[in-house]
């Protein structure tokens, strides 16, 4: 599904940015194809934020270099075409709601008033209110109220549902949704909630320890692995059999006498085993927990080769 | 008013979109939807359920393919085909009957699973076994749901195998 002409909204080449503690992000290289919707996932220390930061240009990077369309995060190419939603979604307290859109209006170049009240009144908010009076699922909306307003063609969230009750979490990822329908935007969106990735992204990029440890569309990456049961062989401390190549091997769980164990490229699997496709949170927790090596790239080619 | 309220059951094991294309055909024969219908938009349908609007494209593509609906540019999608059978609506005489004989063998305490294995095996008997669809299943749905499994119930007829990977 991976067009390689499609455009790519986001572009790493060998990006890496040190803090005094050491390094957040080294040596990332990844491509996110326009009009997907991403999952940006890992550990927290893994660096999603510095990514995020680097991105919308907060932050500068160390080595190599992020581009978003082609451009340098920062020129008003990019800073036109990108939206950013920070964890802690800074607004003023003291500012009504319609002050807030007048402040996203005079702000940004491109500024889409009808587009920013209609999503303010769907969440059944007044205008006039005071910002500070409202509900964290409110903020949040307002927030991305602000952030759409601004007709982005690329749209940055940083753990957009932290702190949201489920019900607001369902109503805030529906009007994403359907923003995204209805403009092809692009999303990347960092969460710890892995269920709720499950149906919302088609491509994830998953980083641990400043490195990218997955990165692809998710339908591709789950049809390309497979999670394995079978009886445990007693002859391997892992349980699995020896023609199992360990290479291949994600991660294993030994149970009593039952082994399980998340494998790539499942066509060299024994048939005795119990074979299933994994859903997305299967795959990604196994990368989480695992230190296993980034899987290959498909056929067509991509930065992990070039890296390599 | 939307013409039809799509659901997802996330644990199911089977695909989003093959749950929209599934609930689709189910109400077609139902006959809630019929022909002249328009289906909700894909942002009227990703607003309401969360879910990624690819899932919706490709549900309606793969309701196209089969011929069940077709795309008017910049009205909607709109149902063109029914598969209301008069023999299976409510109150003709075979679905009346059957209505009878379930509620005969809930009354003897058989529960719904039992009930759905003999259905099944008697369906095996007239119609020949059905090919297992190849849908992907993921352990922890396994785990929830053990009996959820839209599939089984969905075609009256074995279906060609209806693409999987449309990658």
């Amino acid at each position: 599904m991976t067009d390689p002409t499609a455009p790519m909204a986001l572009r790493a080449t060998r990006l890496g940015r040190r803090f005094r503690s050491g390094w957040a992000l080294r040596d990332c290289e990844f491509e996110l194809p326009a009009g997907r919707v991403t999952a940006l996932v890992g550990p927290n220390g893994a660096g999603k934020s510095t990514l995020l930061h680097l991105a919308t240009d907060l932050l500068r990077p160390t080595t190599g270099e992020l581009r978003i369309f082609g451009a340098a995060p920062g020129t008003a190419e990019a800073r036109d075409r990108t939206a950013f939603l920070a964890q802690d979604k800074p607004l003023y307290p003291r500012f009504t709601v319609a002050d807030t859109l007048r402040f996203g209006r005079e702000f940004n170049r491109t500024w889409d008033q009808a587009t920013a009240e209609r999503i303010v009144r769907a969440g059944g908010i007044d205008l006039p209110t005071q910002v500070g009076t409202l509900s964290q699922g409110q903020c949040t909306r307002i927030a991305l109220a602000l952030a759409l307003g601004k007709r982005p063609e690329l749209l940055l969230l940083d753990e957009p549902l932290a702190d949201l009750d489920p019900l607001v979490r369902h109503e805030v990822m529906g009007l994403l949704m359907a923003e995204a329908a209805e403009r092809g935007i692009t999303v990347v969106m960092s969460s710890h909630v892995l269920s709720e990735l499950e149906n919302v992204c088609d491509y994830v990029l998953l980083l641990k320890h400043g490195g990218v440890r997955l990165v692809g569309d998710t339908q591709e990456l789950r049809e390309t692995h497979a999670l394995i049961t079978g009886r445990a062989d007693d002859g391997a401390d892992d349980g699995l059999p020896p023609e199992v190549d360990r290479a291949t091997v994600v991660e294993t769980a030994l149970t009593g006498r039952q082994v399980t164990a998340l494998v790539r490229e499942p066509d060299l699997v024994d048939r005795r085993w119990l074979t299933e496709t994994p859903s997305l949170e299967d795959l990604l927790l196994g990368y989480l927990r695992s230190d296993a090596r980034p899987a290959p790239r498909p056929a067509h080619g991509g930065p992990a080769e070039e890296a390599a | 008013m939307q013409t039809i309220a799509f659901r997802i059951d996330r644990h199911s094991g089977v695909a989003a979109y093959q749950q929209l294309v599934h609930q689709v055909r189910q109400a077609l024969r139902l006959g809630t939807l019929e022909p002249g219908d328009r289906l909700p938009t894909t942002k009227e349908v990703v607003a309401d359920l969360a879910i990624n609007p690819h899932t919706v494209l490709k549900a309606y593509r793969e309701l196209e393919r089969e011929g069940l609906v077709e795309p008017r540019p910049g009205r909607g999608t709109f149902i063109t085909r029914s598969l209301a059978r008069p023999e299976a609506a409510a109150g003709a005489p075979l679905r009346t009957e059957l209505t009878g004989w379930v509620s005969r063998a809930h009354a003897t305490g058989l529960d719904r699973d039992d009930i759905a294995a003999m259905t099944e095996a008697a369906l095996d008997e007239s119609y020949g076994p059905r090919p297992l669809p190849p849908v992907p299943v993921s352990l922890a749905g396994a785990r929830s749901t053990p009996h959820s499994h839209p599939h089984r119930h969905s075609h009256p007829h074995p279906h060609p195998a209806s693409s999987e990977a449309d990658t």
